[in-house]
């Protein structure tokens, strides 16, 4: 005979719940997600990248995390075995070098790999390390963590915007490593705050499962999409129409709230290009890289959106007499390109005008290998 | 339902369950679907839609129990006091505009008290009309019931008549008219309400339909956890259950809490994950060769299933701590070695639905022109009922194509086992098996390839994913 239950207990239902949830969420704190990046779909199931993940809308097949681990996991370069015909080229830098507006092969990489090029015998094989953000300590952080892939030559490409004291941690991608920025504050020395407010320190709150759940939801969305890159080749969404670089300019020659070309040096984050630059014992390339010159009004106090001309001017100077005085391998490329070869920002150039800087950079790279 | 939806279904199912009892259970599930009805309602762009909507829903409910039910019905406390019930939860909904400062129940601020009025009386009018018409005749009441119910989803599931609604609509409110779109009336659950009313209206018909109490015909018609996605339940099993006494027991809670659990995870794990790399419009363009189209597809298979049964889990399970037992709606139906019986696991209590007002009255009928060969009388049977399965889920040219995808499939699979039944030797167990291994991977295979029509908006989309699964494209 079925035995007759009595009524639930709701108070000790709930009890147990809330119970059992709170431990759930306290046991993720001892759970390392950074590490679980490693755990990757990328170069096994599906193809590397070419470049990192980056983006905002589901339509790109891409997402922007924090995870370096699972960023480089699901490059291209943590899958490609070195052979001895190899020549290791890294391209380090912002979105101009991560391509945005441009597919894989119309970046600087696939540019560059197009060309077949090849140095000290070997045949050159440029890895896309760009990630759209402009700080100089983020492109170290991220050159820190490329050195474990037996690079054979280092192209830095960079910007005055790169430079200022002030901007090193306002890229999300610095701002969510403290650890990792830490660590290379220590290492190279830098002029930085180890303690600066912007890098985010997680309490252990942040560390339960509730607060980290969208960290996790897009380690598993990042091998998903690996699928859709492996299907479609698409990583970034690619408009038909886009507002075009800023031509009109402010009437203002203020830059980070300096006006006097004395000033800025102080302002900047040379060290930590010094850091970029001996980073590694292999041949490095430090390129200005190519930037819009308006010719649209007030362009006589403004280069472009980003820039006073004093400002920009004052950074050429400083950055080739640094340059010279450590005998770097320096290109400044800065005008490179007419007005019309820029797509939405004053950096971001055409796939026209990135072949005129993949021409220039690929007659420089045989004569640097070593 | 969101998260926090399904979350607080739970929660008030398990009061329902543990705190109330008899009749004082069913009055709490009626308050409660219906002020589901409107929560769960998405925001619309038409002014106060997300109130008219819901509103409708609840007077279409409360007419048709009025046409199903016995003159002078209404007068039963138990009627009076649903009555009160609705009318309170309707009153309140619209009020709360006064009472909160953001809307909280609708997704836009609810009309204004003087208009809410205006609304309730042109129901209340309109039904007396209704009533006074159709007075001498019952049967005509309930054939202009189910034509209204029918003319709306014909409305809703059809986007170029929904999309001349809507401009209707925005300029009777002087709205602009350009912006208009077919998803301005997304009216949330109606096609399973509408099924549920004219089950009901064609069960008083044929005189099968039990005599229900007007709390116990609205709670069964937008019980809240199957309001948006099923299952469509028959009216007097619900009623049995709710006239069952119930007190949730820790096994009651511990098998709903388990099902849950299950539900949860195959909608916001799996079925979201898949979703976002299932076959779509984008894909059908974008996706460069055969073997990772075949992927997507696979994806849209799988998502579409756990989706879709994961929802129904969750509805069981919120329904069962509340003492429903809502009928299953799936069962394993991938694994089925033939199209019917797949078609016994998928979506079962839309099948049934079909199965019991369309498929069985139409046989019959068809069955009189005795000059039709069998076998055309089972193709028309077959592509007719799964072309109405179709038409439900929308009336565009890729629904068409679906349902007479499997309407075709049906007829030849009946024909095959036909054939089969004399020729094939049941006594060899190793050919029965291979038979029965290859019978579900080939149903497997001819539902997933139905899903390209069911997944994309055009048929020349449509045909572009066909000839690149097969290497054409």
């Amino acid at each position: 005979m079925e035995q007759k239950q009595p009524p639930i207990n709701l108070f000790r239902l709930l009890l147990k719940t809330g119970i059992l949830f709170i431990l759930f969420n306290f046991a993720f704190i001892f759970v390392n997600v950074d590490a679980l990046g490693r755990l990757s779909l990328y170069n096994r199931l599906f193809p590397g990248r070419e470049r990192f993940p980056f983006g905002e809308t589901r339509s790109s097949y891409n997402l922007s995390l924090y995870n370096i681990n699972a960023m480089f996991a699901s490059h291209v370069l943590a899958g490609a075995e070195k052979s001895s015909e190899e020549y290791r080229v890294l391209l380090i830098g912002d979105s101009s070098v991560w391509g945005t507006l441009l597919r894989p092969e119309q970046t600087l990489a696939g540019q560059l790999n197009a060309r077949s090029l090849a140095a000290c015998g070997r045949t050159v094989r440029a890895y896309n390390l760009g990630y759209p953000t402009i700080s100089l300590t983020k492109d170290l952080m991220l050159l820190d963590q490329a050195l474990a892939y037996q690079p054979d030559m280092l192209i830095v490409l960079t910007t005055l915007e790169a430079f200022p004291l002030d901007k090193q941690f306002e890229s999300p991608l610095a701002a969510n490593n403290a650890e990792r920025i830490q660590r290379l504050i220590t290492a190279y020395q830098l002029p930085l705050n180890p303690h600066d407010p912007a890098l985010l320190h997680p309490s252990a709150w942040d560390q339960t499962f509730l607060s980290r759940r969208r960290a996790v939801a897009d380690l598993i969305r990042l091998q998903l999409y690996g699928a859709l890159w492996a299907s479609t080749g698409i990583d970034q969404v690619y408009p038909e129409n886009y507002e075009r670089a800023q031509i009109d300019l402010e009437a203002t020659a203020e830059y980070h709230g300096l006006t006097q070309p004395s000033e800025l040096r102080g302002a900047l984050a040379f060290e930590v290009l010094d850091a970029l630059m001996n980073a590694a014992d292999v041949p490095t390339l430090l390129v200005n890289e190519p930037m819009l010159i308006s010719s649209g009004q007030n362009s006589g106090i403004r280069y472009n959106f980003f820039y006073p001309r004093w400002a920009y001017d004052e950074y050429r100077r400083l950055l080739a007499s640094r340059a010279a005085q450590n005998g770097w391998n320096y290109l400044d490329l800065w005008n490179l390109a007419p007005m019309d070869q820029f797509t939405n920002s004053a950096i971001h150039l055409t796939p026209a005008a990135e072949a005129l800087l993949a021409d220039k950079i690929a007659a420089v790279i045989p004569m640097l290998c070593k | 339902m969101g998260l926090i939806q399904i979350a607080a279904s739970i929660l008030t199912s398990i009061l329902v369950g543990a705190l109330t009892r008899g009749a004082q259970r069913t009055y709490f599930l009626l308050a409660l679907s219906a002020l589901a009805v409107y929560w769960f309602q998405p925001a619309l762009p038409l002014r106060s839609f997300d109130f008219w909507l819901p509103s409708l829903s609840l007077a279409l409910v409360t007419l048709t129990w009025f046409v199903t039910s016995p003159p002078g019905a209404w007068k039963a406390r138990q009627n009076l006091a649903g009555l009160l019930i609705i009318a309170g939860v309707v009153t309140f909904v619209d009020l709360s505009r006064y009472i909160f400062p953001e809307p909280v129940l609708t997704g836009t601020p609810t009309p204004p008290f003087l208009q809410y009025i205006i609304f309730l009386a042109s129901i209340i009018l309109f039904s007396v009309i209704f009533a006074f018409l159709t007075r001498r005749a019952s049967s005509l009441s309930t054939l202009l019931l189910s034509i209204l119910l029918l003319s709306i989803l014909i409305i809703l599931k059809s986007p170029q008549l929904s999309l001349q609604a809507s401009i209707f609509f925005r300029a009777l409110t002087d709205r602009p008219t350009a912006t208009a779109s077919a998803l301005d009336l997304r009216w949330l659950g109606f096609s399973y309400i509408a099924f549920r009313l004219i089950h009901t209206l064609r069960d008083k018909q044929t005189g099968r339909l039990p005599e229900l109490s007007l709390p116990e015909f609205a709670t069964y018609v937008v019980f809240f956890p199957s309001l948006a996605a099923g299952p469509i339940d028959r009216a007097e099993r619900f009623a049995k259950d709710l006239r069952a006494g119930f007190a949730l027991t820790s096994t009651e809670a511990l098998s709903a809490g388990q099902r849950l659990v299950v539900g949860l995870f195959k909608k916001f794990v799996i079925a979201d994950a898949l979703a976002l790399i299932a076959l779509n419009d984008s894909l059908a363009a974008q996706v460069h060769s055969s073997g990772w189209m075949w992927l997507h597809l696979y994806a849209y298979t799988f998502q579409i299933y756990f989706d879709f049964s994961g929802y129904t889990d969750i509805a069981i399970g919120i329904a069962r701590l509340a003492g429903i037992k809502l009928p299953e709606n799936f069962l394993a139906p991938y694994a089925k070695p033939n199209l019917t019986q797949f078609w016994n696991a998928w979506h079962m209590t839309l099948t049934q639905w079909i199965r019991a007002y369309f498929f069985n009255p139409f046989n019959r009928w068809i069955r009189g022109y005795k000059s039709l060969p069998a076998w055309a009388m089972l193709l028309i049977g077959q592509l007719a009922t799964m072309l109405l399965i179709a038409l439900w889920h929308g009336i565009t040219w890729n629904f068409v194509l679906w349902g007479a995808w499997h309407g075709l499939g049906l007829f030849l699979q009946n024909r095959w086992s036909d054939f089969a039944k004399t020729r094939i030797p049941a006594a060899n167990p190793r050919l029965q098996t291979a038979l029965q291994v290859g019978g579900v991977l080939l149903t497997f295979h001819f539902v997933a390839l139905g899903w390209v029509f069911f997944a994309l908006s055009e048929p020349h989309l449509s045909a572009q994913v066909f000839s690149k699964l097969f290497g054409f494209g």
